[in-house]
């Protein structure tokens, strides 16, 4: 068991024959991830990579039996190609693209919902089960098949919590990268149910950053749900008011979305923190120790 | 992407809103024509800047001439206006709106909204408390503010423009006015990709109609792609001056008040790594994320911004390498330092892909270059060495 994607997961690639799908799509190959084929309208027939490309998601779902989509359209097309997977049957979308106008995620996030379907992203690195399934765009071999289970809002700072967690032998069960925008497919709080209903997690390491109040509502949720041990962390202290970083929803607005008020709310919440990013393993491993987890 | 003021008016003036009258002026002698042209007894001039609190700050003046107007044009043109929403250098003031003076006033109301996180929703903002920082609003008396939620699908409805109507306490026709106004924001947000909208004041005049007294829009930069009539509005000489070089590379740049610049690969990391610099007692110059693709031009402008900045003392290169090869990205930083002749000290952490690889090329070159292990050990090198 694992967290939505597993060694079985068959996927398809939205914008396949493009070049960030080619490469990801590869690299994906690469380590057994089952990517089953993908989508570029007007190329549908043709091979690629060896895998069949198909001219809509209706045609490749029916064909394939795929479960997953991973989308790396521009922009632009985003809203659409994300609309197109849920008519087409897959239960997990991932959408990696960055750039996405926030009012298409307001119809794209109430889509999703009514279908029952999960998003992941926009604006993200992807989803990966070590050993198993990469949908994404992360470096498989810093991962590790373990107990921890990650979310994050940010693709590096993802990378380094499961770089700690590997150089201690803590390992992951699965990360999720559900990206940087105000509004995502996948929230903390969906990331902290799916990690505390995950018989293969034993523990969570919860990454967010400045703007919103995300952070704030997981804090609050898993005070009531989780009774997983998680370590939080938050980026952006030194962040002034008003400024974008980055990431179309890490700002301070209206002096609203603070670091120190989401460590606040952990506080509140009992979960453990650390303010360094190079302590997210090591804190993890004492909550660990303390508990007699290792 | 912000608007000046007499963009937002244009913009909601073709939705139906009523907005205060106003000519744009460049000049003294501008102004003084658009007071004549305006001919009303009293005309106000503004200071159009990307700020709001213009008016505690001397950028809004009522003038009773047109050789007051172009008084207070020429004071104001070509300043730079410090408001509680600037920073210490202010805004330069390029040109002032003259707008036809609508005082006194029966009551100033407030209309704003914004894509709310939390409902995932465009929420509308009302309340009777109009004319005053409306955040103060939110804090000392919340239940002033009444909030609208719009359905996505469905768009927003009449009567949620009554129900704001009526709890504003407006009468008789005032209604089916503030229904329509209400209604027409909402389709200049929604079709427009607004981020936020504000009116306030929304007056209330002594002859019961509504009007616009300002207006603050700020565009979805992810959206801008199809807005190209409102991109061509953009105003450069409001926005840093490094960060709009920067967003020409594609590099995300903050510029901040410490003395480490920072380069990094992705949003998250990079506000890591500003505050890991903090935690280990340095002071962080700047937010800066190259992105994936971490070529070699690109670390070559990154470092040209960063150094442009005279506060920087040394440099902290934080690069986390996915996909990307790190012997690769030690290639381009050691290429980036020659061609830009860096003299401060630069500590550079690769981690990832082949970072072994690329910490013995950065050794290898002979040049002021120190490498780190690990997050802890950079910050705690870059800021000994400015010690």
């Amino acid at each position: 068991m694992s967290v939505l994607v597993n060694k079985d997961t068959k996927v398809l690639v939205q914008g396949f024959t493009g070049k960030n799908g080619t490469f990801h799509a590869e690299q994906a190959l690469k380590v057994g991830t089952k990517v089953v084929g993908g989508v570029t309208p007007g190329k549908g027939g043709s091979e690629h990579l060896g895998l069949p490309v198909f001219n809509t998601m209706k045609d490749a779902v029916r064909q394939t039996q795929a479960d997953a989509s991973v989308i790396y359209v521009p922009a632009p097309f985003a809203k659409d190609s994300i609309l197109e997977a849920i008519d087409s049957g897959v239960k997990l979308i991932v959408c990696i693209t960055e750039g996405v106008p926030t009012l298409d995620m307001l119809y794209v996030k109430k889509a999703v919902d009514e279908a029952g379907i999960r998003l992941i992203g926009p604006n993200c690195p992807g989803i990966i089960t070590p050993g198993e399934c990469k949908i994404g765009i992360m470096p498989w071999h810093i991962h590790q098949p373990g107990r921890i289970g990650i979310v994050s809002r940010s693709g590096t700072l993802t990378y380094e919590a499961v770089a700690q967690t590997t150089a201690l032998g803590l390992g992951q069960s699965t990360c999720i990268g559900i990206g940087g925008d105000p509004i995502p497919g996948t929230s903390h709080i969906d990331a902290l149910k799916l990690f505390q209903d995950d018989p293969d997690t034993d523990a969570i390491i919860m990454i967010g950053e400045i703007g919103g109040s995300a952070e704030e509502e997981a804090a609050e949720f898993a005070k009531s749900y989780v009774t997983k041990p998680v370590v939080g962390y938050i980026a952006g202290v030194t962040a002034p008011k008003g400024k974008r970083m980055g990431h179309a929803g890490a700002i301070i607005s209206g002096g609203k979305g603070t670091a120190e008020e989401k460590f606040a709310a952990f506080e509140r919440a009992g979960i453990a923190y650390t303010r360094s990013p190079a302590e997210l393993g090591k804190t993890m491993y004492e909550l660990l120790k303390s508990k007699n987890m290792l | 992407m912000n608007l000046h003021e007499y963009q937002a008016k244009e913009l909601l003036a073709k939705y139906g809103l009523p907005v205060q009258k106003g000519i744009l002026a460049n000049s003294a002698e501008e102004a003084a024509a658009a007071y004549d042209t305006l001919g009303g007894k009293f005309a106000v001039v503004k200071a159009q800047v990307h700020a709001g609190g213009r008016g505690k700050a001397g950028g809004v003046k009522v003038v009773k001439s047109r050789e007051e107007a172009a008084e207070v044009a020429k004071t104001l043109i070509g300043t730079n206006l410090v408001t509680y929403q600037t920073d210490a250098a202010g805004q330069p003031v390029h040109s002032v709106l003259v707008c036809e003076d609508m005082y006194p006033v029966q009551r100033e109301l407030y209309l704003g909204a914004v894509v709310d996180r939390s409902s995932q929703r465009v929420v509308f903002m009302v309340s009777t408390e109009g004319g005053v920082e409306i955040e103060k609003v939110a804090e000392e008396t919340p239940e002033k503010i009444i909030k609208i939620e719009i359905d996505p699908l469905v768009g927003a409805q009449p009567f949620q423009g009554r129900d704001a109507a009526f709890a504003l306490g407006l009468q008789g026709p005032q209604v089916a006015a503030f229904t329509k106004l209400f209604l027409g924001a909402a389709k200049a947000f929604i079709e427009n990709d607004f981020a936020l909208f504000e009116v306030n004041p929304l007056a209330l005049r002594e002859n019961g109609e509504l009007a616009c007294v300002d207006g603050k829009i700020n565009l979805d930069s992810n959206a801008l792609y199809r807005h190209p009539e409102l991109l061509a509005q953009r105003d450069k000489s409001q926005e840093n001056e490094r960060e709009v070089k920067a967003s020409e590379f594609e590099l995300n740049y903050v510029a901040l008040e410490g003395n480490i610049g920072c380069m990094v690969n992705g949003a998250g990391l990079a506000m890591a790594t500003m505050d890991i610099i903090k935690l280990k007692g340095g002071q962080p110059a700047n937010f800066l994320d190259v992105g994936g693709g971490a070529t070699k031009e690109r670390v070559i402008e990154a470092f040209k911004l960063i150094l442009a900045d005279e506060s920087v003392k040394g440099v902290l290169i934080n690069i986390f390498g996915g996909i990307v090869r790190c012997d690769m990205i030690a290639e381009a930083i050691i290429a980036a330092v020659k061609e830009v002749n860096v003299t401060v000290p630069v500590v550079v952490r690769l981690e990832g892909n082949n970072a072994e690889l690329g910490a013995k090329l950065l050794d290898e070159s002979g040049l002021k270059l120190t490498s780190a292990q690990g997050l802890n050990d950079a910050a705690e090198k870059i800021v000994a060495a400015l010690a």
